[in-house]
């Protein structure tokens, strides 16, 4: 399955000559094996000044108001329409990062890698890394690699951490948000979870649907450069959906939320796919989606911003006075009801 | 896109509503059996759409909801034989049974899979010779054909480590079993659509003349069920019980010949409890004693488990249409959908998870009520 999508990645890496053509529990036993990966493959692909010390760790400097987060990547397969792994670590990171309101300078970078895992796919996770910090300019300035036995993990699991300085003109706070704030979303939903199941074993069925994993930094930037503080809050929707986050708000601000569901931009593909699996898109994982709410003032500005990059850009609510804690949806056909967060994963139904 | 944003259009949606209200004259009871269209009702926020006079109740149409605990319990029983693989499709997962649910038994070593067709739980079977795979094989009517097909194709592939735990229900025993309650208030039903698909119409008849009630076979969409409610509500104004049918484009008066032979091969009628409401005679499908070798009861020798529900729960009568989730003193307390107490909260079709998931505190999905 993997292969539909390997070699998506048309850099001029090829796999250097190794004696080993899968990881083995040695690769991270910190000893000449571990060496020889790290020398002629982790080092030299990633490389960069700061990197290239081979400390134990990164010497960086700041000033003032910095922001710092990790995350660890699970994900299975590893290999999905539209990226890999590798691509959704470090893009994800550098999200978390800019949610923050800071734009993300420096990532740190771990595997846990199960032994047998083909080189080959170690290689081809190692290059989406590579593109996903090149193509975002953020460097891995540290990292780890632990090899553990077979049946212990899931062929690879990666955490990174990301760290900068926050924005002079950003001000992100969940108690600034203010009634009659408006709510945008950048693109269309349910495009990473959707492309996920259509490679998971047992249900593969045909899409072209692709993965949204992007780097949402830049853009995030350009909010803050022309908007400052009447951006109030930033989230972006990853695991739970649209739904989950704008649940958390309501319940975290005590606020309302209103959201207009005919407003909500859906890929036709994707809303037949979850049609069809019985999922509500409004809970289905993004990658490269990001929620702002706005003062009012600036809503036209923020879309014709965000539009300037995603032409899906949309204004999909408002905060209200009424039903604080709670999201209302006005749905496409007009009636309304609320949406709540879901109790555990989104279940296919039997019927 | 076709087939599904026709039958979300606003126009007609609110075309519809008008004309129900204009022919509305009296209060109506009417039930919607399958809980696709519960879901799909509260979901699209049409029941406060619709004028007050009408109350929708909520039928037993979710097979998750109705699957008793014994059984649950006898799937768990059998994910932890080391050499089951216990498949399952995956709302069935997170059910609790009387200690646990089978995710639970998963995190504590049970070989429990999900699947998304009976049809991979053979093919386990072949990729493992080794091992005992049973599929637990739950639904009405219409998950019945494909699970048939799969004991057919383990035949036919002579597998002998094959086998289902079957938890089949049938949606007419229940609906008589509703009307013959006496102090039942529906009025008519909504019957569930994609069960005709299968089955076709010919067993509603003989309901709607014993009992006087209007029988309208109805989709899932939002403009389905309105249609279906219009049409219904037609009837009782006028005193008519005919079977109509609002699905026309998917169900045929006949049904599906080939899925029924499917059934018929595999299966053959039994009693069957129903979880919230109790042993219903001639409700069920049980694996036919042509094909026991492919029945888990027999394979694995189990013995009927008897299990007690929570005596606070109001289950039975809400899915017989006689109280609303908001009238159970458990519901959103002890009740909810990561601790259920009875079987409307369990999958998200069930009407008190339905009302949970997509209402307010202050019963906003039940407003016209």
């Amino acid at each position: 399955m993997k292969s539909d999508f390997k070699l998506s990645i048309q850099l001029n890496c090829p796999l250097p000559k190794l004696d080993f053509d899968i990881i083995t529990l040695g690769h991270g036993s910190g000893g000449l094996l571990t060496h020889r990966l790290l020398e002629s493959g982790v080092f030299k692909i990633l490389e960069n000044p700061i990197l290239n010390e081979q400390h134990d760790g990164a010497l960086l400097n700041f000033s003032g108001r910095v922001a710092f987060s990790t995350d660890s990547y699970v994900i299975s397969p590893i290999f999905f329409p539209g990226g890999n792994i590798g691509e959704l670590a470090v893009n994800g990171s550098i999200n978390d990062v800019s949610m923050c309101g800071a734009m993300p300078q420096y990532l740190s970078l771990a595997f846990i890698i199960e032994e047998g895992l083909p080189m080959e796919e170690f290689w081809e996770v190692l290059l989406g890394i590579k593109k996903a910090s090149e193509e975002a300019g953020v460097p891995i300035v540290t990292g780890d690699t632990k090899v553990v036995e077979r049946g212990k993990g899931d062929k690879i699991f990666i955490n990174t951490s990301g760290i900068g300085s926050v924005h002079p003109k950003a001000n992100i706070n969940i108690a600034r948000i203010k009634v009659g704030d408006k709510i945008l979303i950048n693109a269309p939903i349910a495009q990473h979870g959707v492309s996920i199941l259509s490679v998971r074993q047992g249900l593969e069925f045909e899409t072209t649907v692709t993965s949204d994993t992007r780097p949402l930094h830049r853009i995030v930037k350009k909010l803050f450069d022309e908007c400052g503080e009447d951006i109030h809050f930033l989230r972006d929707p990853t695991r739970g959906g649209v739904a989950t986050v704008m649940s958390e708000v309501a319940k975290q601000g005590k606020l309302g939320i209103e959201l207009v569901q005919k407003q909500i931009p859906i890929d036709e593909q994707v809303e037949g796919a979850c049609e069809m699996l019985g999922l509500d898109p409004l809970y289905v994982a993004n990658e490269g989606v990001f929620i702002s709410i706005v003062s009012p003032h600036v809503a036209d500005r923020v879309l014709k911003i965000l539009k300037q990059n995603f032409n899906m850009a949309s204004i999909i609510g408002e905060v209200t006075e009424a039903h604080p804690g709670q999201v209302i949806l006005q749905s496409k056909i007009g009636g309304r009801r609320v949406v709540n967060m879901l109790p555990g994963e989104q279940l296919p139904r039997i019927c | 896109m076709k087939y599904l944003s026709e039958y979300r259009d606003l126009t007609l949606v609110t075309e519809l509503v008008e004309d129900i209200k204009a022919i509305t004259t009296k209060s109506w009871t009417i039930m919607e059996v399958c809980g696709g269209q519960t879901h799909s009702l509260v979901k699209n926020g049409l029941l406060e759409m619709l004028p007050n006079e009408i109350t929708m109740v909520h039928g037993p149409g979710c097979p998750v909801c109705v699957t008793p605990i014994s059984i649950i319990d006898e799937a768990i029983m059998l994910s932890k034989k080391s050499e089951v693989i216990l498949c399952s499709f995956g709302d069935m997962l997170r059910v609790p049974g009387s200690d646990k649910s089978l995710l639970e038994a998963k995190s504590e070593g049970a070989d429990v899979r999900m699947v998304y067709s009976p049809l991979d739980a053979v093919r386990l079977a072949k990729d493992n010779p080794d091992r005992e795979v049973v599929f637990f094989a739950v639904g009405f009517e219409t998950t019945a054909p494909a699970n048939a097909l799969s004991v057919i194709q383990a035949n036919k592939s002579r597998l002998k480590n094959y086998s289902i735990l079957a938890s089949h229900v049938l949606v007419p025993p229940a609906m008589e079993a509703i009307l013959s309650d006496p102090e039942t208030t529906v009025n008519a039903f909504l019957a569930a659509g994609h069960v005709c698909a299968i089955m076709g119409i010919d067993e509603y008849y003989p309901i709607a003349e014993k009992y006087k009630v209007p029988i309208v076979v109805t989709g899932f969409e939002p403009v389905d069920l309105l249609q279906g409610i219009y049409m219904t509500v037609k009837q009782l104004e006028v005193g008519e019980s005919k079977v109509e049918n609002q699905y026309a484009r998917v169900v045929q008066r006949e049904g599906n010949l080939l899925a029924k032979d499917v059934i018929d091969k595999v299966f053959e009628v039994s009693d069957r409890d129903w979880r919230g409401i109790g042993t219903i005679p001639s409700s069920g499908w049980e694996v036919s004693n042509r094909f026991q070798q492919y029945n888990a009861r027999k394979k694995f020798h189990l013995q009927p488990i008897e299990v007690k529900e929570n005596q606070n729960c109001m289950a039975g009568e809400i899915m017989k249409g006689k109280k609303k989730p908001f009238d159970c003193p458990l519901f959103g307390k002890a009740c909810n959908p990561e601790h259920p107490q009875g079987a409307p909260m369990v999958s998200s079709e069930g009407s008190c998870a339905a009302y949970y998931h997509y209402s307010n505190s202050n019963n906003m999905v039940a407003e016209n009520n």
